[in-house]
């Protein structure tokens, strides 16, 4: 029990002291998972929009699909992304193995799924009984796809939060295309890993509590968002 | 929408301060014991400051650095498993292969010492342990202790007890292996620097001791290799030169001679010896 306890105090040492190494981690964390967060809603929030607000054919396969992909392990996403980002691979040519960027890309796949799914079922949800309700009052299509938006605003902000909790606490894919590199492309979870690994379980510690305030803060704000969708 | 565009603009400034496109930045893949050891983090600000080339490494094992080598995704190996780095040199992956430093390899055990291994030689201790099927814990990662390992069961007319009971292969690092023996009673070999800082790292307060050490056999040697820029073009040979040139000056040498935890030297230079 007393390595938990020393680990603990040393934890907050590190933290308050501003120790170099563990306010890196925890900066470069965020830069690369708001990167990755903002470019996954960027492109998911309108793919998850038209897949729940249009018919067309394949809608079904295709949502299935999203659905399954919900379950990548991110230890798989890592090794993909390492295969094509390698200098062997076939984007090997623009150097992302090793770079923060070349993380993103591999959290903005673990990112999308979620995000996807989760729109498109909420504007699903909003979108049919309301359709025909605003149509019979008068409202033209652009009225009816403003009014959708605006319903599901709520589910869109949630869909964002559960993904970013997913890339900020993912290791797979940082640990094999970042490489965790100090200063450079070192996360909290790659930290932590490395950290406990040798044993010196304070930083580890230290980088945990961070980690674990980030994800309480996510969480929190999914409850919140929740309960204000009507959840 | 000028909140959301104040955030566009912070984000397009934060991608290129990423991907800072440095011309003078060496990427080297090394094994675990120079990067647990703290040996790189000793060295490499001196490195930087005198040569102006900013140096990132990963630390991976020197299997996975060998083909990390041979994909192209790095430009200098710092490694250990001659036989292997020969061979890599050979096939035209590598240009030049010069040795920087050796410290030597020592199996470990618990206290009690189960197959009562204590100052045999590597080939009895090994028949020792596999006989009395006391655990054994392997790195298991193709790195150049495990591969050494694996040599040294050969030599002593065994096959690699792959799947016995008491063999454990774990598949990480020294320090994670030298943890899990810890936690299961298990022998294990370690590079001396890796068990100094092991030691270091949990005040001399450990179940293992060193059981077999100073057999020749043990000999541990470090090398570096520039990756073959015919084949990997976009390797940036003449940093890698510098990098090695400056591992193997004397001011260098004498910085990993000096290199100690607990008052015990982990590496000794040998560069051009």
């Amino acid at each position: 029990m007393g390595f938990i306890y020393e680990g603990l105090l040393k934890a907050f040492q590190l933290l308050f002291d501003g120790n170099p190494e563990t306010w890196s981690a925890v900066y470069i964390t965020l830069c690369v998972s708001s990167l990755s967060i903002f470019l996954t809603i960027l492109l998911g929030a309108p793919l998850g929009f038209v897949l729940g607000y249009y018919r067309f054919k394949g809608r079904e396969t295709l949502r299935m699909f999203t659905d399954t992909l919900l379950s990548f392990p991110t230890v798989v996403i890592g090794l993909l992304v390492y295969s094509l980002v390698s200098r062997q691979g076939p984007f090997g040519d623009y150097g992302l193995l090793f770079t923060l960027p070349g993380i993103a890309i591999g959290q903005v796949m673990l990112g999308m799924p979620i995000v996807v799914a989760m729109v498109a079922n909420a504007v699903e949800n909003a979108e049919s009984g309301m359709k025909e309700t605003l149509l019979t009052l008068g409202a033209d299509k652009f009225q009816v796809l403003r009014a959708t938006l605006w319903e599901t605003r709520y589910h869109l902000m949630l869909a964002g939060v559960a993904a970013y909790g997913r890339i900020v606490s993912e290791i797979g894919i940082s640990m094999m295309v970042g490489g965790n590199i100090k200063w450079h492309t070192r996360t909290i979870t790659t930290a932590i890993a490395l950290e406990t690994g040798k044993g010196e379980f304070a930083m580890g510690i230290a980088l945990g509590v961070v980690l674990l305030i980030i994800a309480f803060g996510v969480n929190f704000s999914v409850a919140k968002l929740k309960r204000r969708a009507g959840q | 929408m000028k909140k959301f565009a104040a955030l566009l603009l912070a984000l397009a400034l934060l991608v290129p301060a990423m991907a800072q496109a440095k011309d003078k930045v060496l990427m080297m893949a090394t094994t675990t014991s120079t990067d647990n050891t703290g040996l790189l983090d000793e060295l490499m600000p001196e490195f930087t400051k005198d040569t102006g080339i900013d140096i990132r490494w990963t630390a991976i094992g020197t299997g996975k650095a060998l083909a990390m080598g041979r994909n192209c995704d790095v430009d200098v190996l710092l490694v250990h498993a001659p036989g292997a780095e020969k061979k890599f040199v050979k096939d035209g992956h590598g240009i030049g292969r010069t040795q920087l430093m050796y410290n030597d390899f020592v199996i470990v055990g618990p206290d009690t010492d189960p197959a009562h291994v204590k100052g045999l030689p590597v080939e009895k201790a090994l028949k020792a342990i596999a006989k009395a099927k006391a655990p054994f814990a392997s790195r298991g990662d193709n790195s150049g202790t495990n591969k050494k390992e694996i040599s040294l069961w050969k030599a002593a007319g065994m096959a690699v007890p792959d799947k016995a009971d008491w063999y454990m292969q774990l598949g990480q690092g020294m320090l994670k292996t030298l943890n899990a023996a810890a936690q299961k009673g298990a022998y294990t070999m370690t590079d001396r620097g890796t068990w100094i800082k092991y030691m270091d790292v949990n005040k001399g307060k450990t179940p293992l001791n060193i059981v077999v050490e100073g057999d020749k056999v043990l000999f541990n040697q470090y090398s570096a290799i520039a990756i073959n820029p015919a084949v990997c073009p976009k390797a940036k040979v003449e940093l890698a030169n510098e990098f090695i040139g400056w591992m193997a000056s004397p001011k260098a040498q004498k910085a990993i001679g000096d290199f100690r935890l607990l008052g015990k030297q982990l590496f000794t230079p040998n560069a051009g010896k």
